[in-house]
């Protein structure tokens, strides 16, 4: 899958709205939402909590893929992994979860996980101390973490949903996945904006990337044709410190 | 005007072997005094530098030395060694080679000369460049990219060690960009392969010649030696006085606005009286919008054809063919026929918006009548009534020759990056000759040891702070210390990102049918005509169903499939226009000073029209106009909104630059500003308190508001959020080589790689503030799009010259700069309100 396209998601502002939240800062701007019956809230950082299981959902970190590209003679900043790290962190901080679930591309590549230098293999460590570690195994990322806390799977059945790393074509019903990326565009008045988005009709939940790197696929993409009811899609904008909702018949492509 | 141009005596023409004597005799002509002048003194070992205007038989100038030495030389009998190419003809346009080797070729063959003649282009075929490096023609024509490729070979000692002259065209058109940068850098390169090679600069007038003579020669001369003298000088001046006039029209001369659509008929009627005439706009919409309004009134249905960059190259080469046939009655054309490229007999040129610029009115005046004793003639179309005031101003400098090109400049860093990988791939690299080497080219005279160094890091693992990536270097220090690349792969890297170039994402567009069977089911027919390219960024604006302008026909927005843009025929006349931020290039500081002097002095408001002359005169009853180094400041109420006008005159990017930062102060001031709107004449800003009101009171100061140290603090934060330095990072991440090209049409096999630029300076603005490419963008940025340096000189000229004007409304200077707001929008700003709108909506439709 490729991701091209201008980006505008404001990373600054969610690199800047995290340290605020380390900070201690009290958690606002998020949005409840109901799928397949399971509350839901969307955070702006891009995590979904899931209160009545106490699971923590992120998708698609792309952790490393600095490394990665610098392995074939692209040297992208070393700092996407310690960035992305940090806000995962912050929202941790949030929710304090029982559970986090990686929903997959969790490394941009396989050699992503073994190469990790020691001290963000630590950051980790100490994330998952207390908590259960669901790594979802990805199409980056397809023979799971090496030396890093949690369980490695393919799926995940829990709490009356399905979480998988990419969307099913059979059935969409209670599933929470990534890969896709999705970005929404809102137009008003010549301007567009163009932001990271979880989307959902009720039935089934798309992720946005978490990864600082990983760039966004709009919504009206044809790789999501067929995943949603379009009459009940919404996607939900990651904003600079809140989340907007807005029907897809409201978005622009 | 006086005409430098004597006739040489017999004794000077000896110079010359006989074919040539006897083709000057048999032409009846005479070669000119400086074309003798410059061949004695480059065959004696001197670099040259030949500034002379257009039709000065620049070309032939050039070359004299090279053939003359070619013919003495003869034909290298086969059998011989290898003998590397003995000339480099360097333009910085594809076509231009392509020209001179036509203009070239004619004489040389009519001497019946023995000299091969080859050019070498992007689009020259692989197994023609693999046959000029075993065997090389002995001139070659060609880009400063195709120079730096040779350079960065194995072989390029052998190719180039027998070169005796280097002729570089078009010069002071180079040295200004990146290109010209690059350029340098290879110069110097090839100085160490062949140390008694020759520079000839051919150029047209420039501000400052030294500048240039200096380019041509080295540098820095290691310890102990002389430093060598700058290239000699041969300056032919004068050939006819133009005949410039402003067009003068029935219609009212608009307020505002970049288009000059009120003036077309008159267009038109001049292209009827005359037998070719090219049309210069400024941007490609302007040009596009040209176009079609002629053909809506060309009832002759004269052959007139459209010209620009973005138009598919194949039609492109058609419209150069139909000019050079003489096939057409007019071309409308932006930058791309900018440069001295021989056209057929074009006997007028109409300049339509102001020229921004004396040097380039007087470049693109030199297209019409290519020979230097008849007088070109020119007209002027004005488009708004600044724009009239900026005519005639360049009108006046042309006569005057007035130059104002810009300085050369210090070398960028991200093409210094791109020239240290070339070295490496060439041969391995002992960092101390090679910073010797690039400190002799005249743009980087001036470069540290240290950013030396971390540029040679950067190459290598990317000059982070955390050094994580050494295992994966593209080139490594060896233990005699010399630098070599890692493995092949890096040179083909190196290879495919080549060229200080960066074209924004283009999309190709696609015209497709639209059926109506295809419009029930909402798709579109494949597989029409291309028709060129257009941005992306432009598209992401569209909705299907919006029309637009381009390649001369309205077009209606189907939707981007793949890597293209579908479009089908609109069948209407009235487009939704694109709003783009007006003129290309902003005002000159030349022209905006004179423009600034006549504002001042209604002495020379004679050669005015009579409207221009009494918007003045109402202005004067009404406001003021400002001293020549006066800055006016203008208050007044419109609706329920306060606006405060700032008369600058500085051009466009150094009024966003500057609107960017006073709305910061003024927000600070309490002033709560909503926005503002920049032209190449003033700075508007409005908000919703009385800005006025406070200034007459004191509670703002307007002296503390346009302070310098707003270049401080201020400048830092709004960079912080700035998204035009994300446009400038992009593009030195890709000269810089710290990320791959876009080539199109290899984005579908996949080896392509796309990752976002903006994300990456992102990350790395939040954790290595300092690092070696963000400090060349902001280098980038301050000296290009945000035009600091412009902005710095002209807050330190109106210290203590600042006037405020609190007046009851608009006044007649304002109304221009009134008219844009609307027309364009604060880019950067308000982006959540825009998301909240949205979101109300659905809260709406729920409550509802």
């Amino acid at each position: 899958m490729r991701y091209a396209g201008l980006e505008d998601v404001e990373l600054m502002h969610r690199l800047a709205l995290a340290r605020t939240i380390s900070g201690g800062m009290a958690a606002t701007g998020a949005e409840e939402i109901v799928v397949n019956g399971v509350l839901a809230i969307c955070d702006p950082l891009g995590g979904l909590y899931l209160p009545e299981t106490g699971t923590l959902v992120v998708s698609d970190l792309h952790l490393e893929k600095g490394a990665a590209f610098a392995r074939r003679g692209m040297m992208l900043p070393p700092y996407d992994t310690i960035a992305t790290l940090n806000i995962l962190s912050a929202v941790i901080t949030r929710y304090d979860p029982k559970v986090v679930v990686s929903l997959g591309d969790n490394f941009h590549d396989r050699k992503g996980s073994e190469h990790l230098p020691a001290d963000l293999r630590s950051l980790i460590t100490a994330m998952a101390r207390g908590r259960d570690w669901i790594w979802i195994n990805g199409n980056h990322d397809p023979d799971g973490t090496v030396d890093l806390p949690g369980t490695c799977t393919d799926e995940l059945f829990y709490g009356g949903l399905v979480f998988r790393h990419e969307p099913s074509l059979i059935s969409g019903k209670g599933e929470i996945a990534g890969h896709l990326h999705p970005s929404a565009t809102v137009r008003r008045r010549e301007k567009s904006v163009r932001r990271p988005c979880f989307a959902s009709d009720g039935a089934r939940l798309l992720m946005p990337a978490f990864g600082v790197l990983a760039g966004g696929l709009d919504l009206r993409h044809r790789a999501m044709h067929g995943l949603f009811d379009r009459e009940a899609l919404v996607a939900h904008l990651l904003g600079r410190d809140r989340i907007y909702s807005v029907r897809y018949g409201n978005l622009i492509g | 005007m006086d005409i430098v141009e004597t006739h040489s005596s017999g004794r000077d023409a000896a110079l010359l072997p006989r074919p040539f004597q006897k083709w000057f005799a048999e032409k009846g002509w005479q070669p000119r005094a400086h074309q003798l002048e410059l061949l004695a003194r480059s065959t004696s070992g001197e670099n040259m530098l030949l500034i002379a205007p257009t039709g000065a038989g620049k070309t032939l100038a050039g070359f004299l030395p090279s053939l003359t030495d070619l013919t003495r030389r003869g034909k290298i009998p086969p059998g011989s060694a290898f003998t590397g190419i003995h000339t480099l003809y360097i333009s910085p346009l594809k076509a231009l080679a392509v020209d001179i080797e036509r203009n070239l070729m004619k004489p040389v063959f009519e001497m019946g000369l023995e000299i091969s003649i080859e050019n070498r282009t992007g689009d020259t075929p692989q197994a023609k460049r693999q046959r000029q490096k075993l065997n090389p023609p002995d001139i070659l024509l060609t880009t400063p990219e195709q120079v730096a490729l040779l350079l960065a070979n194995k072989e390029a000692e052998r190719f180039f060690k027998d070169l005796k002259y280097v002729v570089l065209d078009e010069l002071h058109s180079l040295v200004t960009s990146k290109r010209g940068h690059l350029l340098s850098l290879g110069l110097a390169r090839i100085r160490r392969h062949a140390p008694h090679m020759r520079t000839i600069g051919l150029s047209a007038t420039v501000s400052d010649p030294m500048d240039l003579q200096r380019w041509l020669v080295p540098q820095n001369a290691p310890e102990g030696e002389n430093p060598g003298p700058p290239a000699g000088l041969v300056h032919v001046t004068g050939g006819a006085a133009p005949d410039i006039t402003i067009m003068r029209t029935e219609d009212r001369i608009p307020w505002s606005g970049h288009v000059s659509t009120y003036a077309i008929p008159e267009v038109y009627e001049e292209i009827k009286r005359h037998k070719t005439t090219l049309i210069f706009v400024n941007t490609r919409f302007q040009a596009e919008l040209l176009f079609q309004t002629l053909w809506t009134i060309n009832e002759d249905n004269l052959p007139i054809a459209l010209h620009h960059g973005s138009l598919d190259a194949g039609q492109r080469r058609k419209v150069e063919a139909a000019m050079a046939a003489n096939k057409l009655r007019a071309v409308v054309a932006t930058s791309t026929l900018d440069l001295g490229m021989d056209w057929g007999d074009v006997d007028l040129v109409v300049h339509v918006g102001a020229p921004k610029g004396a040097s380039r009115l007087a470049q693109r005046i030199g297209r019409s009548n290519h020979r230097m004793d008849e007088p070109s003639k020119a007209i002027l179309v004005p488009a708004n009534r600044f724009e009239v005031m900026e005519c005639q101003a360049a009108l006046d400098a042309n006569y005057l020759g007035a130059q104002d090109t810009p300085p050369v400049g210090e070398g960028a860093l991200d093409v210094l990056a791109q020239h240290v990988l070339g070295m490496a791939c060439a041969e391995p690299f002992d960092p101390v000759a090679l910073y010797d080497e690039i400190t002799s080219a005249s743009p980087y005279a001036d470069l540290s040891w240290e950013m030396f160094e971390r540029i040679v890091d950067f190459v290598a693992t990317g000059g982070y702070a955390l050094r994580s990536y050494e295992r994966y270097a593209k080139i490594r220090k060896t233990n005699d210390g010399r630098w070599r690349v890692s493995n092949p792969a890096v040179a083909q890297q190196y290879r495919l990102n080549l060229g200080t170039i960066v074209e924004a994402t283009e999309l190709n567009v696609r015209l497709v049918k639209r059926t109506a069977q295809g419009l029930a089911k909402g798709t579109v027919g494949r597989g029409g005509m291309s028709l060129g390219k257009v941005e992306e960024y432009f598209l992401e604006q569209l909705v299907q169903g919006d029309t637009f302008l381009f390649a001369g026909k309205v077009l209606r927005f189907e939707g981007i499939r793949e890597n293209e843009c579908l479009v089908s025929n609109a069948f209407s006349l009235d487009p939704k226009i694109p709003a783009y931020a007006g003129g290309k290039f902003p005002l000159s500081t030349y022209l905006a000073d004179q423009v600034r002097g006549m504002l001042a002095d209604p002495d020379r408001w004679g050669a005015l029209p009579d409207q221009v002359r009494d918007w003045l005169n109402i202005q004067r009853e009404r406001s003021m106009l400002p001293a020549r180094d006066e800055l006016l400041i203008e208050t007044f109420p419109r609706g329920k909104r306060f606006f405060m006008i700032a008369y600058c005159f500085e051009g466009r990017l150094a009024h966003q630059t500057l609107g960017m930062l006073l709305t910061r102060r003024l927000e600070r001031a309490g002033a709560r500003p909503l926005g503002f709107v920049a032209t190449d004449y003033s700075l508007a800003i409005w908000g919703l308190n009385d800005i006025g009101a406070m200034i007459k009171s004191g509670r703002l100061n307007l002296s503390d508001l346009f302070d310098e140290d707003m270049l401080g603090d201020d400048l830092e934060a709004w960079l912080d959020e700035s998204y035009m330095l994300k446009r400038t990072f992009r593009n030195c991440a890709v000269i810089s080589g710290l990320i791959e090209r876009r080539h199109p049409g290899k984005e579908k096999t996949g080896r392509q790689v796309t990752v976002s630029t903006d994300l990456i300076y992102d990350v790395l603005r939040s954790h290595e503030p300092d690092h070696v490419l963000l400090e060349a963008t902001r280098r980038d940025a301050a000296s290009g799009l945000l035009d600091l340096a412009r902005l710095g000189d002209m807050l330190a000229r109106i210290r203590g010259h600042i006037t405020h004007r609190d007046l009851d409304r608009v006044s007649p200077l304002a109304v221009p700069i009134m008219l844009e707001i609307g027309k364009e929008s604060v880019p950067g700003e308000a982006h959540d309100a825009v998301l909240q709108e949205a979101a109300d909506e659905l809260i709406a439709e729920a409550l509802g």
